[in-house]
């Protein structure tokens, strides 16, 4: 760990102030009188559940949304940007969570397209070695995109970034794409950045790192500032308290005896059939009855695929797949749910449910056959009524009431509907990609909790997520999708941080690093 | 200055007002029109839309009414299955010509037979004619991935020309003199298909489209193969995930249509066509898109879009012939329909909101 930045407590010039915004959407006030100050390389930690208007504000400082109200000040004059680019003028830079880069074009390509008057390719590309040799950011300009990893990649958008010099750079949930190595070299960066007197605005989920990087934090709850601390002063707990306005409580396991093998996949191999999508290779694993199996791995690694081809949404042979010692490795998702396995995708809008359709059609949409909602082949509607709002009374889905559609609810309340209709079927073998993907602190600890319930209850649950903590909470087993191939699952207990880091591949592009230096 | 937004929901009143809205501004538009062509656009409006149902002359319009909405609404009610399910069969007037020349073929292959048993044959007949001609693009999409519509619209082309083939050749009635075209069947009683209570239009064919439409209302909304085919269109991921086979479901779809069509090329040619001849088609395949979609695709809307369809038809001629306007005028007239109601629709998901600084009337 080198470059601490300034010590914190000295004075730091004032760089960003923000007084009294607000900013109100149909039906939403966003955000309400909000104010705060970030010094002069402060990295200054945004903090709050989905929902609590840390984007707004974000877009607002960046010139994507206007401000209904209030005053924001950089280096001390009046900052009112009307557009991203005066913005970045100004000295503000973003690297947003979902990256908008060509995979066919180069990285140099990319970055010159960002750009409003690129220099030659060739000069550009020296830029870029510069830049990413000064700031350890191991990244060859030539390469395509479509060959690097999500970490890779989001170099890009920092470099991008860097290029222009920038005073304030905003980090939109930087980590949640990266392997915990490359999560050192990305802090070590923006270590670098602020002692240089870049200030970063740092927006993040995961406490403990914000605890490592961040010199203050301004915590946001429904649009408002309910407090302010310094990190490295208080524990995640206190922090993730704060932002939820309550005491949580971390989900409680009971570990039950384990029973025989629910669910087993041996050498399993499907060819993607996304577009750039991820071929899985020889995976192999059991799961046993009252089990969790936590797979991790950066997105895009295999997930989306592993996922179809448990569900039955991709066949293959019989015998590559089998529920409770019966091939079903050639059934689809009605059969296969037959047989006791359901399934929750991680996509919820189009995939895990029709955003058009109502609770109600949703519910019945996977729960049909095993809570035998139709009967000689028509829909008792009235019993699947029933059933939507037994879900939602369970899984305290916020809504007004079964009937609205399910893209009207916010992603943490669809998660729960959507996680409830497949654990209320009673199914024996569990599998779930991604359970608590921009859900907010409480709703995603309810999930959890519920999750285990199940494995308590005797079932074989499968979690495939990219969040290592949600994984060490909940999993027995642990194992890592990497690039198509999944590792050996090895018991939880006694798994150390840097195993799991080489697990999931260590940090993707360090032969690259050498080259540069 | 304005812009779309999408609607969180969307709009329950534009849903029924669309129609409405579409058939207003076709009149609007088609009044201009019919007075750019040197017409009083108030007569010629009143013709097509008044005249027919309590005009002079409506007591025969009334059931030529029944005539025209028939085959519309029985069409329109197949290719409205495959249009929710994203499945877009163009070809539905292919279907129809071919139902009519396999019903006709069995029923003429019987004649002069005389047995209750031949009808019903020729139903099926003509069901399965349509069928097998859907059958055809139906399987090169599942099997070769082909498009549907641009395949399905080839092969009304193709249909077109069996149909000239039949009505000059094969099918050709052998004491015609030579003429083109079959045996009449309103000579043939086995095989005929009148009016079932006298000038009131009504014949098998009408009893069928209310039938489907009472049964299709019943599939889309209670059984489980509705909710697939909604589901196949709304969120084809979500569907696979559900457990539709696309490749059953299009199948499916594509025969449901085209048995529907063929059966309305059945009562047709039995019935007020008479017989297979040259200019048998008329482009009720067509125009039953126009009704599905005016009916938002919902079968209960159909029967009435299919209704107002067929009064665009009887008016039109009435117009036609009264007050000297060209077919295509009609055409162009209902084409407008579809036009504008696709472009109203955008209201039922989006709504107008004003960009700042600028002040202006709300759309038309």
């Amino acid at each position: 760990m080198t470059g601490t930045g300034t010590e914190p407590g000295t004075a730091r010039p004032e760089l960003l102030r923000i007084e009294g915004v607000t900013k109100a959407y149909p039906g939403v006030v966003a955000n309400a009188d909000i104010g705060f100050t970030v010094g002069a390389g402060e990295v200054h930690a945004l903090l709050g559940e989905n929902g609590a208007g840390k984007s707004t504000l974000v877009k607002m400082i960046y010139g994507l949304v206007k401000p209904d109200s209030g005053a924001m000040h950089l280096h001390g004059r009046p900052y009112a940007p009307a557009k991203p680019a005066e913005a970045r003028r100004l000295g503000v830079a973003m690297v947003f969570q979902h990256f908008s880069l060509f995979e066919a074009l180069t990285v140099a390509e990319n970055v010159a397209l960002g750009m409003e008057t690129p220099p030659p390719m060739r000069e550009l590309a020296t830029r870029i070695r510069a830049v990413s040799e000064e700031y350890g950011l191991p990244l060859d300009p030539s390469r395509l995109i479509g060959d690097l990893s999500a970490g890779e990649r989001q170099r890009v958008e920092i470099i991008r970034c860097l290029l222009q010099d920038p005073k304030l750079l905003i980090m939109d949930e930087p980590t949640s794409v990266l392997t915990p190595q490359e999560v050192e070299i990305l802090f070590r960066t923006l270590r670098q950045l602020s002692a240089e007197g870049t200030a970063i605005l740092y927006i993040s989920h995961k406490l403990e790192e914000i605890r490592t990087l961040c010199d203050a934090a301004t915590i946001l709850r429904r649009g408002r500032v309910v407090g302010t601390c310094i990190p490295k002063d208080r524990s995640a707990r206190e922090m993730a308290e704060m932002m939820v306005g309550a005491t949580l409580t971390p989900p409680q396991r009971v570990p039950g005896p384990k029973g025989e093998v629910a669910l087993g996949v041996s050498d399993l191999s499907v060819a993607s059939p996304i577009p750039f999508g991820t071929a899985l290779k020889d995976v192999s694993f059991t799961v046993a009855k009252g089990e969790v199996l936590g797979i991790a791995g950066v997105a895009g690694n295999g997930q989306d695929e592993l996922l179809l081809a448990l569900s039955g949404e991709l066949k293959t042979d019989p015998d590559k797949l089998r529920v409770n010692g019966q091939p079903a490795g050639d059934l689809g998702p009605t059969e296969r749910r037959r047989a006791g396995l359901v399934a929750a995708p991680e996509d919820r809008y189009g995939h895990a449910a029709a955003p058009d359709m109502s609770l109600v059609e949703n519910a019945f949409l996977t729960a049909g056959l095993r809570r035998q909602l139709a009967r000689g082949g028509f829909i008792d509607w009235a019993k699947t009524r029933a059933f939507a709002e037994e879900i939602i009374a369970d899984y305290d889905v916020r809504t007004p009431g079964p009937d609205v559609a399910a893209r009207a609810l916010s992603g943490g309340n669809l998660q729960k509907f959507l996680i409830g209709r497949e654990l209320l079927q009673g199914a024996g073998v569990i599998v779930i990609n991604q359970p608590t993907w921009g859900v907010d602190a409480a709703a995603a600890a309810a999930i959890r909790q519920k999750i285990l319930d199940q494995a308590a209850a005797g079932a074989a649950v499968v979690v495939i997520s990219q969040d290592l903590d949600e994984l060490l909470e909940v999993s027995d087993m642990f194992a890592v999708l990497n690039e198509g191939r999944l590792t050996r699952p090895r018991p939880v207990q006694g798994l150390s941080m840097d195993e799991i880091g080489l697990m999931m591949g260590g940090a993707h592009g360090m032969e690259v690093a050498h080259h540069v230096e | 200055m304005f812009r779309l937004e999408k609607r969180p929901t969307p709009s329950r009143f534009w849903l029924y007002a669309t129609p409405v809205a579409a058939v207003v501004l076709t009149m609007l538009a088609g009044g201009l029109l019919f007075a750019a062509m040197g017409k009083n656009p108030f007569l010629v409006i009143k013709t097509i839309f008044w005249d027919p149902v309590f005009g002079e002359f409506a007591w025969y319009l009334r059931g030529q009414l029944l005539v025209k909405a028939g085959p519309l609404i029985l069409i329109a009610i197949g290719l409205a299955l495959g249009f929710r399910a994203g499945i877009w069969n163009i070809g539905a007037e292919g279907q129809y010509i071919m139902g009519a020349i396999c019903g006709a073929a069995v029923g003429l292959a019987f004649y002069p037979t005389e047995s209750r048993l031949i009808f019903p044959a020729m139903i099926l007949a003509g069901a399965f004619g349509g069928w097998l001609w859907a059958m055809i693009p139906a399987l090169l999409k599942t099997r070769f991935n082909t498009n549907e519509i641009l395949v399905s619209l080839m092969l009304v082309y193709v249909a077109e020309t069996i149909l000239a083939k039949a009505a000059t050749g094969f099918l050709r009635n052998p004491e015609g003199a030579g003429f083109p075209g079959s045996r009449n069947f309103s000579s043939y009683p086995a095989a005929a298909n009148p009016e079932l209570i006298a000038g009131s239009g009504l014949h098998w064919g009408g009893v069928a489209a209310l039938g489907v439409a009472v049964a299709a209302y019943l599939l889309l909304t209670r059984h489980v193969l509705g909710f697939q085919i909604r589901l196949s269109g709304q969120a084809p991921r979500a569907a696979r995930f559900h457990g539709v086979s696309p490749t059953v479901l299009t199948v499916l779809c594509m025969g449901i249509s085209g048995a529907l069509a063929g059966l309305a090329g059945l009562f047709e040619v039995t019935g007020p066509a008479g017989k297979i001849s040259i200019d048998f088609s008329s482009g009720y395949g067509f125009t039953a898109i126009i009704v599905a979609f005016l009916g938002r695709l919902n079968p209960l809307g159909i029967v009435l879009a299919g209704l107002l369809m067929a009064l665009t038809y009887v008016g039109g001629e009435m117009a036609a012939t009264n007050l000297g306007l060209p077919a295509a005028a009609i055409q162009v007239f209902q084409g407008m329909l579809l036009f504008f109601l696709l472009a109203v629709d955008v209201l039922t998901n989006y709504r107008f909101r004003r960009m700042a600084g600028a002040a202006a009337a709300g759309a038309k």
